[in-house]
């Protein structure tokens, strides 16, 4: 079928207004936060779960792919129409459905914006911790897609944790209910569990029902700049070895304190080679002495200096050092990959001595940082492609970073998927036989391929529907 | 002669852009929308397009650049600092310049005088409200910011009986000594509200200062900006600053933030603009602050009993971080009891000539501001720039809230005790 005439069709389910084939629509769709570009065919605007299932009928019919988008905040390419087809968006489906102060839970729409449901629980006293760094802007529904993290994670856990029940538009355009409003719930198989990182290839989220909890009272962060960045990794270990889980535990290497030194109100001497920053939540009057204590155990690996935040000024202040740090670095190399490999946390200094290695052994500089507290690094790669061989390094170099991830028993990405941006990299971690249990699973529940194809398994030439 | 810079020369910095997705969050017609079209991140990949020439500008190309109130809030959260506002103003000078001027600017151009367009003005001016024609000259951007039909909801204050020029010397000598100050009142001030120009002038005078009020000033330029009328930027550009090279002055003081926005951060970005002219431009809390107005408003004793006020920050001051002082102006007030409200900063939804093409968005984007201003429990919602005051008060009367929007120079001329 011509796209004029699969325009019509969609004109119908969706209204006029929320189609476009218009080239400048196409373009606005055709990206995400990887900066990869794929034109799609059409752009589509639903506002209901009956017309996301009634687009996904037609796309089935017609055979041209769907791509559910959210904020196109995706690190791996998960919302780009890499064969072409339907890009679907659903930031329009916005509403906060309920938010129940009884049971604890809240009922949205896949486009609310996470930061925006936070605002508002809190404002009841309730608490939605998945905080990923583009929560201001990341829709919830692609949260549960990819199943987002965040800083928050060491203590309260992923999106994946706090995920209730979801209602989902299947492959084929089927709308089924998963899970549901309660805690415990074993009727069938876990199907909430399989939807939430699926990155948008077995079905498409139309509502999500996402567990709460009572706002914590207060919450103090400190900052500590350690002389060796083993003295920080001890300190990681000796705080959670001391059986104490801060909500927070960020750490920044040297290269990363050498690319934001000056550049925040914090003084970071020339002998700090990382840091930590630390924050604990709870009742105010255990805040001090769970400060006191961190102080006592991390004190012996080396500080040069310990900051407890007196006000919230001064936390913004610490919080700041954190948040220059991504901007700051498109100043050191034109260009930047970013991985986010994950270890067991016991394991994070090894990491960082393997990523030092391999820095050295090819001459390209690497700069650390992220969430030390559950073990994933943000590896950033800095490199000039313009330089001839650079491609070919960076792909032996990031072979080799994602082969010492998996040999620490980690993982390839901690929490931004695997989209396009890691498919080659998939089987380093998985073994065949899983990932073509996987595959079946995708077979199975989409025959035609048409849910996101092109996403997470190197294809084997099936879904060039487009 | 200055000289707009042209999309060619915004190039490097459209390539800037990573597309995060972080303007999202900061992007007024994006939250309403709720469409990539919409926000920066879009609208910057767009403007690539057309550089590329991957795309021409077609309608919809159109509508989404025009999607666009150049408030700079994207740009002051951006990591990278890619100046969205002025692109968008090169790209809707591009579209002008291929296509010529839309058919709403049509009219207006009309209105402004360009030669090409005499021949409308008898009809654009028809649409005109009689009042509105007959006291603010033609050279006025209030015609393109709010003189057009299709707005008949909309609330908007009457011109004043007699304008600024009328009621103030051309030069008020002040003290030997003290700074010479010039006053860049700007349109609204000028025409509708010229008891705040004088009010400017009044304690400007008191503090000491000369004040030279040129009166062949004109328009700053944002509203023709924002239209895409790049030609008449350059002119209306060009007069300010030789207007204001006419007498020595220290100082360039604004009571308008679009005004402050528009003949200092804009100017600046002309190519060949005076820096000598655009460097001297200050806002007038700012200026009062550094005088020591506020230790003398501290002086005086406070009421027993005073007034509930909030702030609403005018997108042009607060993407150049003046945020504190006109807070800090509405503290020292005696009769003042300041709160700050929920989303002070988020845009009051005129931006330029934005209202005028999307006057629905622009109220959506206006109404974001009404919980924030119910639940501060405020009487009075106090800013610095006159469009935010009347876009706030049309915002206001359609929720059927009591508040009322002031200009902060109006509250201190309503409630001073003397
Ligand atoms: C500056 C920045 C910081 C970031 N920080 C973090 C971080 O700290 N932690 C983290 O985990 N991630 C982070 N990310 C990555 C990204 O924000 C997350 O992956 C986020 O969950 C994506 O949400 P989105 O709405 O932008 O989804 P999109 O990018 O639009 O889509 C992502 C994937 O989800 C699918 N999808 C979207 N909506 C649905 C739906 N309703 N149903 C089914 N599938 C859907 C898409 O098909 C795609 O595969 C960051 C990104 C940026 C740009
Ligand atoms: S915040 Fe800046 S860099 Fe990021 S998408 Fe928007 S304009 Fe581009
Ligand atoms: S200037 Fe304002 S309206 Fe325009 S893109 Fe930036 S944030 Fe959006």
């Amino acid at each position: 079928m011509d796209i004029t005439a699969v325009v019509k069709r969609l004109e119908a389910i969706v209204g006029a207004d929320n189609v476009s084939a218009a080239k400048s629509d196409r373009i606005t769709h055709s990206y995400d936060a990887t900066q990869q570009k794929h034109l799609p065919d059409v752009v589509v605007y639903a506002a209901s779960v009956n017309e996301v299932a009634q687009v996904v009928q037609l796309a089935n019919e017609v055979e041209m792919p769907v791509l559910p988008r959210g904020a196109g905040s995706g690190f791996t390419g998960g919302s780009l129409p890499v064969y072409g087809g339907i890009v679907l968006v659903l930031s329009r489906m916005d509403r906060i459905l309920d938010i129940d102060t009884e049971n604890l839970t809240a009922e949205v729409e896949p486009g609310v914006v996470t930061a925006t449901l936070q605002r508002e629980v809190e404002r009841l006293g309730l608490f939605y911790p998945p905080d990923p760094a583009s929560k201001e802007f990341c829709t919830l529904g692609g949260n549960v897609a990819e199943c987002a993290g965040g800083p928050r994670c060491v203590k309260y856990g992923v999106t994946r944790d706090y995920i209730l029940g979801l209602e989902v538009v299947t492959p084929t355009g089927d709308i089924i209910t998963t899970g549901g409003k309660t805690l415990k719930n074993v009727a069938g198989y876990d199907l909430t569990r399989l939807f939430v990182g699926s990155e948008g290839t077995l079905g498409i989220v139309t509502k999500i029902i996402v567990k709460l909890l009572p706002k914590p009272a207060a919450k103090k962060t400190m900052l500590v700049l350690f002389k060796t960045i083993d003295g920080a990794a001890r300190s990681v270990s000796a705080i959670i070895g001391a059986k104490i889980i801060p909500t927070t535990l960020e750490f920044l290497d040297g290269a990363t304190i050498d690319c934001i030194r000056g550049k925040s109100s914090i003084d970071l001497p020339e002998n700090c080679r990382a840091a930590l920053i630390v924050e604990v939540d709870g009742d105010e009057d255990l805040l001090d002495r769970q400060m006191a204590r961190i102080r006592e155990i991390i004190e012996p690996s080396g500080t040069l200096a310990v900051k407890v935040a007196a006000t919230d000024d001064e936390s913004e202040q610490i919080w700041q050092v954190r948040r220059i740090v991504s901007p700051s670095l498109k100043q050191i190399s034109p260009d930047k990959f970013n991985e986010d490999i994950v270890v067991p946390r016991s394991k994070v200094p090894d990491m960082i001595r393997e990523l030092e290695k391999i820095s050295s052994e090819y001459g390209v500089s690497i700069v650390n940082f992220g969430h030390a507290g559950d073990g994933n690094i943000h590896v950033n790669i800095m490199v000039d492609l313009k330089e001839e061989g650079m491609k070919e390094k960076v792909e032996i170099v990031l072979d080799r970073v994602f082969g010492a991830a998996v040999a620490l028993r980690g993982s390839i990405s901690g929490e931004h998927g695997i989209g396009t941006a890691k498919m080659n990299y998939l089987h380093m971690e998985l073994d065949a036989a899983t990932i073509d249990y996987m595959r079946r699973i995708k077979t199975a529940l989409d025959p035609k391929n048409i849910l996101n194809p092109g996403k997470i398994f190197l294809e084997k030439s099936s879904g060039e529907s487009a | 002669m200055v000289r707009n810079k042209t999309l060619k020369d915004f190039e490097e910095v459209i390539r800037k852009c990573v597309k995060c997705g972080v303007c999202q969050a900061h992007c007024p017609p994006y939250l309403v929308k709720k469409r990539e079209g919409a926000v920066a991140r879009g609208k910057i990949a767009l403007a690539a397009a057309v550089l590329d020439g991957e795309t021409g500008i077609e309608k919809r190309l159109q509508e989404d650049i025009s999607l666009c109130l150049m408030c700079g809030s994207c740009v002051k959260k951006c990591p990278n600092k890619v100046p969205t506002d002025g692109i968008i103003g090169a790209m809707r000078r591009e579209i002008t310049d291929r296509n010529g001027l839309p058919v709403m600017a049509k009219l207006l151009a009309g209105t402004i005088g360009s030669a090409r367009m005499k021949n409308t003005l008898s009809k654009g001016a028809a649409f005109l409200r009689p009042l509105w024609s007959r006291k603010i000259p033609q050279s006025s951007g209030l015609h393109l910011r709010f003189g057009l039909p299709g707005m008949e909801n909309r609330t908007v204050p009457e011109p004043a009986f007699s304008n600024l020029f009328d009621r103030v010397p051309e030069f008020s000598e002040g003290q030997p000594g003290r700074p010479v100050v010039g006053f860049f009142a700007g349109c609204s001030i000028t025409y509708i509200y010229p008891e705040i120009g004088e009010m400017m002038v009044d304690i400007l005078v008191r503090m000491g200062c000369s004040v030279f009020l040129p009166k062949n000033q004109g328009c700053c330029g944002i509203p023709a900006l924002s239209s895409g009328h790049g030609k008449l930027v350059e002119e209306l550009a060009d007069n300010n600053i030789e207007v204001f090279a006419g007498k020595k002055v220290d100082w360039i003081v604004t009571a308008c933030g679009s005004c402050n926005g528009g003949i200092g951060e804009y100017y600046r970005t002309l190519e060949g603009a005076d820096r000598s002219f655009t460097d001297k431009v200050v806002d007038f809390s700012v200026f009062l602050e550094k005088e020591g107005f506020l230790e003398k408003l501290l002086e005086q004793k406070r009421t027993a009993d005073p007034v509930k006020v909030t702030y609403h920050d005018p997108c042009h001051l607060k993407t150049q971080g003046i945020t504190r002082e006109p807070r800090d102006l509405l503290r020292a007030l005696p009769y003042v009891d300041f709160v700050e409200m929920e989303d002070a900063d988020a845009c009051c939804g005129l931006g330029g000539t934005f209202s005028l093409y999307h006057y629905d968005v622009s109220k959506a984007v206006g109404a974001r501001k009404l919980r924030g201003l119910e639940e501060s429990g405020a009487e009075y919602v106090a800013t610095t720039c006159p469009g935010c005051v009347m876009q706030l008060q049309d915002t206001i009367n359609h929720a059927g809230l009591k508040v009322r929007a002031v200009h902060i120079l109006e509250l201190l001329l309503r409630m001073a005790p003397d």
